[in-house]
């Protein structure tokens, strides 16, 4: 599996081409949006580990897929749709950081974004968020807007019938969806052979009649020029695209899961020399594009902006039993009401 | 006033909705050029386009997943699942996803959709057709369960389910959908949730149902009052919100209470309602209320089903039993 994986990748480091698409100063911020997401997940998996937030699955090996896509899209017209590893595109998009730690540390509210956000909630059930990404796209194309919706999701939930069902709705209604679908090769324990037996989850495109192609996750631009022609097929009214995008792994499914207990040692050798940054940093270097001290200058600045936003989110006030009740209706009624009050006197 | 019968007023009821909000749309199996399996949609893609009344590929979790992002976009998506039973294959996305999609969302992303169900029994459908599955719903929060009647209600609540800001499911008795003909109020018209029915006064032993189970509540009223025993019978109308204070005194009035459905005994909504006026008029009761349900046995198909599905003999039975005890 490993080994049929690594053909799909070419081989790391720079060529010294610029890809089109991806402008020198682009390039620069997709480097500095990579190490935000690493630094996120690592910080993610400190704070959970000194039972500060909850469980949070990290994004380490998947930053170039995530990266090149959510940048592939134009800010305030298209729509990012996530699964639950792509915080950094839901930053990116417009979602505030201190939100995303409010909610791993479960504050009510956490995931109303201010209006305008063109940015769908963390959704935990795999691969329920592409219908609605879907439904999106079209109903966004029925009154007239041209904006494109971007749908994040894994190898592991492509075997939902929901993933089925929203792509055989996609062609039919030719929405305006790119599916990015990140295999990283395990779905927790479970490996892509057991997943799949198909050579390739991008040839499914035909089955549904939307375009499809695969892409080395790894490279962020190699990611973005792929999303870029989906996004513009799209736009022009020319249907969805499944994109898979071959990556992988490079720490557990999430800070709840060991991996020791199911992934061989030799499992990660080809992945060897293939992490995402490594591969971005040479690119830059390659092309002159990153001065010395600049990346140190990048993580520095992160890893304040991150801390800064995980003690605002501490800071903010816990939430008493009325957040349970908090949107579950516009007009919760009587029976609700009551047993509001009930809880609260309760809990006195 | 108009007489007409369940599936037409429901039909009124979309094409008035549809013209009053070009936001509204339908989506669903065979809603388009066929009309509809029952013409509830009869004659809507001919006026409105089908840009606005949209056949569906067969995917039950697409229809009510795709109603999710519709709603995103700023629609008011009115889906149908062609009967209740295939709800099952949408299940996960209407409780875990449009139920919740405003809360997770903290209020900031709201779901006014509608998903139309016809369900019930007594009209020999093939296998899963006729599954009463209302009570796995109102353990969902965040959607509403509306199960009209009568015509009226059904274009009276139907309305309210179109123009409210939450989703709901909106469940319509197959057995009703010509059967149940009555006037039915023109131009405006709509019925608030959360207000039972009161459908008939009587002194002795209160009978509470919805939906298809009011007209078997009805015609076991009637053997009753030619035995001498006066029945009073509620509509819930809707099962969330309930209306428990209408239901406690509608009880508390008689003392006695008998709760009729067509779902299975075991964790149906009858229980539901008999906890209800346990906690709310207990000190009223004058003998233990009965539950007139299916079996906790799967439907059956065929001539079976009338065995299965509560009649007004098993009702005016435990009617009998209620009144004659304590």
């Amino acid at each position: 599996m490993a080994a049929k994986r690594a053909e799909n990748n070419p081989s790391s480091g720079g060529t010294g081409v610029t890809t089109p698409g991806l402008a020198a100063e682009q390039l620069v911020e997709a480097f500095r949006q990579m190490l935000f997401a690493r630094n996120l997940s690592e910080r993610g998996f400190i704070l959970q580990r000194q039972g500060r937030m909850g469980t949070i699955a990290g994004a380490q090996g998947q930053e170039a897929a995530i990266v090149g896509s959510m940048m592939a899209l134009e800010r305030g017209r298209d729509w990012v749709v996530p699964q639950y590893r792509e915080l950094a595109a839901m930053v990116y998009h417009g979602v505030p950081l201190v939100q995303i730690f409010q909610y791993f540390m479960g504050a009510p509210r956490a995931s109303r974004f201010p209006a305008g956000t063109k940015v769908l909630p963390i959704q935990i059930a795999l691969a329920a968020q592409l219908p609605h990404a879907v439904g999106l796209g079209w109903g966004l194309r029925h009154q007239g807007d041209d904006g494109v919706v971007l749908v994040y999701f894994g190898e592991g939930a492509a075997s939902e019938g929901d993933a089925h069902e929203a792509m055989n709705l996609a062609g039919v209604r030719k929405a305006p969806v790119v599916f990015m679908l990140q295999n990283n090769g395990w779905a927790i324990s479970t490996p892509l052979k057991l997943q799949t037996a198909a050579e390739s989850l991008a040839a499914r495109a035909e089955g549904y009649g939307i375009a499809g192609e695969q892409v080395d996750g790894n490279d962020v631009l190699a990611v973005h020029e792929a999303t870029a022609r989906a996004v513009a097929r799209a736009r022009a009214g020319e249907g969805a695209t499944l994109i898979e995008a071959i990556t992988y792994r490079m720490g557990p499914h999430n800070t709840a899961d060991d991996p020791t207990r199911y992934v061989e040692p030799e499992a990660f050798e080809p992945w060897e020399g293939m992490d995402p940054i490594d591969r971005a940093r040479e690119r830059l270097g390659a092309e002159g594009l990153l001065e010395e001290g600049v990346e140190d200058e990048l993580r520095t600045a992160i890893g304040e902006e991150i801390a800064a936003a995980a003690a605002a989110a501490e800071r903010s006030a816990a939430a008493g039993p009325e957040g349970l009740f908090e949107e579950v209706y516009a007009d919760p009624g009587v029976r609700l009401l009551r047993q509001r009050s009930e809880l609260i006197e309760g809990n006195r | 006033m108009t007489e007409m019968n369940m599936v037409e007023a429901i039909r009124d009821t979309l094409a008035a909705e549809m013209e009053r909000d070009e936001r509204v749309i339908v989506l669903g199996q065979d809603v388009g050029r066929l009309g509809g399996v029952f013409r509830a949609t009869d004659g809507l893609e001919e006026r409105f386009g089908e840009e606005r009344v949209v056949d569906m590929p067969l995917a039950e979790g697409a229809i009510a997943g795709s109603a999710v992002g519709l709603a995103i976009s700023g629609l008011v998506p009115v889906a149908e699942m062609q009967f209740l039973g295939f709800a099952a294959q949408a299940f996960h996305q209407i409780e875990g996803q449009v139920a919740r999609m405003r809360y997770r969302s903290g209020g900031g992303l709201a779901m006014p959709i509608v998903i139309r169900a016809p369900f019930g029994g007594n009209v020999r459908t093939p296998e899963l057709h006729s599954d009463s599955q209302e009570a796995r719903y109102v353990q969902a929060p965040g959607i509403k369960v509306v199960a009209p009647a009568t015509a009226a209600d059904a274009k009276g609540l139907l309305t309210q389910a179109v123009r409210d800001q939450d989703p709901v499911l909106y469940l319509e008795p197959l057995a009703g959908y010509r059967l149940q003909r009555d006037d039915v109020p023109e131009g405006e018209h709509t019925v608030p949730f959360g207000k039972l029915r009161t459908v008939r006064e009587g002194a002795d032993v209160t009978v509470v149902a919805w939906s298809a189970a009011v007209r078997v509540a009805e015609a076991a009223a009637d053997l009753a009052a030619a035995e001498g025993i006066s029945c009073s019978v509620v509509d819930l109308r809707t099962l969330v919100p309930l209306d428990e204070d209408g239901l406690a005194e509608a009880v508390a009035r008689t003392g006695r209470a008998v709760v009729v459905h067509e779902a299975p005994c075991s964790a149906g909504f009858g229980a539901e309602v008999i906890a209800t006026v346990q906690e709310h008029a207990f000190w009223s009761l004058k003998a233990p209320m009965a539950r007139v349900t299916a079996p906790d046995t799967p439907y059956p198909i065929g001539r079976l089903e009338e065995h299965y599905v509560p009649s007004a003999t098993r009702v005016l039975a435990a009617i009998r039993r209620t009144a004659e005890a304590g």
